[in-house]
């Protein structure tokens, strides 16, 4: 009653903008938007068709399958490219980086979530973001300088003392003490990616409606409990998500990984010795390329990781949708 | 330093008691005092005032809610109906700046006091919310016996038991039986709310809790609801928030009316409907207000 009133006297009151300063506003808005949008589709479309152009040589020559289970990596005597070793080296290190990141990163974001106090909960977050925003080459160095050595000294040295002694079959496996490796490599990526993991769970833990806590608690659950039965089924699709989204960043991170694994290019790749991932042969290789098969086998790996990182994100852009819930207040 | 003290525990009595830790018996003088002459007393507000910082949600209210009896609290908007009722289960310690003082009496023996879990006393006193608030992820089923798989039942053939028997009481058993293993958020929203009713019925309450649990639901689910209130009140005490009038009248047999935080007026609802002692009751139940 009083609002029908109140809209009444301000229409009369303040004259209504004429329909076409609207539709030339709507008209402008769309306009921006949809130059915008289609500029960024061109660009990755540009990138696409760079990458593919000048790596069609490498596929022309070992074939798209030969060049991608290829097991030598030989630009010096044969120029022979295959990238399996770094397909390879590129998937163990993200995942079992991502293995390592996740169960302590969905930790720390239900701490700062649901049990934290308003400060400490800022702290720890504060924290976090700033491991987030090390630069990737000041970690490496950290690496380079502290962690490795230290690696080398406390685990691979009396690891690689004790096969020796005892279990010298294992040696092959183990690999060379160095330091540098793909273990190594896999601890300081799992470090770089925890508090992307975290701030991604913590989001989807901060969308779980009240609602849902709230008919926990009714229930007679503990603090716990509301997480376990209503906080984590509700978030599940954007933690997974978020998972996938890391494994994609893990997958990416260049630097620091190029600069700790040691950069062997062959296979057999050990436990603890040296090996290689794509983004790290692209970076070491890049500038000495010699050779246009040389240069064009790098870029058909920078095709595949582009590949990758797009499957990657439609995967966790799926999970989300897919695992969206929709119930819970009525559909 | 105790580690807790980093910690979210603006309530530190919770979740730190023993979960086997019950409120004592109630009180036999207590309970006789009420057996004699008027129905007796579940649960009692007494001057329980719920402020959320320096907003007083209620002020000083005192309440009785009796055995086997409908309680419906009416009034306009934010005169603190939700308040009051989340005050009875314990809620407002979820509410980092709600502060409740006074006493609330379950079978004699306060909530409020120093020992008590309110684990506890929220197993005893059930709670349905205004949106139906299934766990969309679980099944059908697991809605239904989450409170018992809480507390560790596992035993199949009980939990079965008790999932069937929670759903006919919620009248929905029909409906569902069928597919007891699709998700809780798969069904209407009138079904998910009958479900949150079941699932609040399955851990056996003592007292439900009702906020405006028809609101958001078609006609033919209020009336399902209605019908359900007035089944479930030959075992239970049953307070209910609503804004329809009609519906108060029709389900209830005390009724309260709330005006900014107080409670201006209590009793039979047959009396305060046809003859409000109160000017503000009778004004606002003819309309001139709210
Ligand atoms: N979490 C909160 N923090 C601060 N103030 C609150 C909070 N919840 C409620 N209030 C205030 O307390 C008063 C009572 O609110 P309450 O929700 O109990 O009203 P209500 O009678 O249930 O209203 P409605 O009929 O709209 O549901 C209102 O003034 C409201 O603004
Ligand atoms: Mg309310």
């Amino acid at each position: 009653m009083t609002t029908n009133q109140t809209a009444s006297h301000s229409l009369v009151l303040s004259r209504p903008l004429p329909a076409i300063y609207r539709w030339l506003g709507d008209k402008i808005f769309l306009t921006v938007a949809v130059t915008l949008g289609l500029s960024i589709i061109f660009l990755a479309g540009a990138m696409a068709w760079v990458l593919i152009n000048d790596g069609s040589l490498a596929f022309r020559e070992f074939g798209v399958i030969g060049f991608l289970t290829g097991t030598t990596w030989d630009p010096g005597v044969n120029f022979t490219f295959g990238a399996l070793p770094f397909i390879f080296g590129t998937v163990v290190t993200s995942v079992v980086a991502l293995a390592l990141a996740f169960f302590p990163a969905v930790a720390v974001a239900i701490v700062i979530a649901e049990y934290a106090y308003g400060w400490l909960a800022k702290i720890i977050e504060t924290l976090v973001h700033l491991i987030a925003a090390i630069p990737s080459v000041v970690v490496g160095i950290w690496g380079i300088f502290v962690f490795a050595p230290w690696m080398r000294e406390k685990v691979y040295m009396p690891i690689f003392m004790w096969a020796a002694e005892s279990q010298p079959s294992l040696l092959p496996i183990l690999g060379n003490p160095i330091g540098y490796g793909m273990t190594t490599a896999t601890i300081i990526l799992a470090l770089m990616i925890v508090p992307f993991t975290t701030a991604l769970t913590r989001n989807a833990i901060r969308q779980v409606p009240k609602e849902q806590r709230e008919a926990a608690r009714a229930l007679g659950a503990t603090r716990w409990e509301v997480i376990r039965m209503a906080v984590l089924p509700y978030a599940r699709g954007g933690i997974l998500a978020g998972a996938i989204l890391s494994l994609g960043r893990a997958v990416g991170e260049t630097m620091a990984v190029a600069m700790l694994i040691g950069n062997k290019n062959t296979f057999p790749f050990s436990i603890m010795g040296p090996a290689a991932t794509m983004p790290s042969v692209i970076i070491n290789e890049f500038r000495e390329a010699v050779g246009n098969l040389h240069l064009s086998s790098l870029m058909a790996i920078g095709l595949v990781l582009f590949v990758i990182a797009i499957v990657v994100n439609l995967i966790a852009a799926y999970i989300t949708r897919k695992l969206a819930i929709t119930g819970g207040q009525g559909i | 330093m105790n580690i807790n003290v980093l910690f979210k525990k603006k309530k530190p009595k919770e979740d730190k008691m023993s979960p086997d830790f019950q409120p004592q018996e109630p009180d036999l003088l207590y309970r006789e005092i009420h057996m004699n002459g008027s129905p007796p007393i579940r649960m009692e507000a007494k001057n329980l005032t719920v402020k959320y910082g320096t907003v007083t949600g209620v002020k000083n209210v005192s309440l009785p809610v009796y055995n086997e009896k409908v309680t419906a609290l009416i009034g306009p908007s934010g005169c603190g109906k939700t308040t009051f009722l989340r005050a009875l289960n314990r809620m407002h310690d979820l509410t980092p700046n709600a502060k409740v003082t006074g006493e609330v009496l379950l079978d004699g023996n306060n909530i409020y006091a120093p020992r008590v879990n309110p684990v506890t006393i929220r197993r005893k006193v059930g709670m349905v919310f205004q949106k139906p608030t299934p766990f969309p992820t679980m099944s059908i089923y697991d809605n239904v016996v989450a409170g018992l798989k809480l507390v560790g039942i596992r035993n199949k053939a009980f939990l079965n038991e008790v999932c069937e028997k929670a759903l006919r009481q919620a009248a929905l058993w029909d409906e569902v039986k069928d597919r007891l293993g699709s998700p809780g958020g798969s069904i209407s929203g009138g079904q998910q709310q009958r479900l949150s009713i079941a699932r609040a019925l399955a851990i056996e309450p003592e007292v439900i809790l009702m906020d405006e649990p028809t609101s958001s639901l078609d006609p033919l689910s209020s009336s399902k609801i209605e019908d359900l209130i007035n089944d479930l009140k030959k075992k239970y005490a049953i307070v209910i928030v609503t804004h329809n009038m009609q519906q108060a009248a029709r389900v209830s047999d005390n009724t309260g009316f709330f005006y900014v935080g107080d409670l201006v007026e209590f009793g039979p609802t047959d009396k305060l409907f046809t003859n409000p002692s109160h000017k503000r009751t009778e004004e606002y139940l003819t309309g001139k207000f709210g």
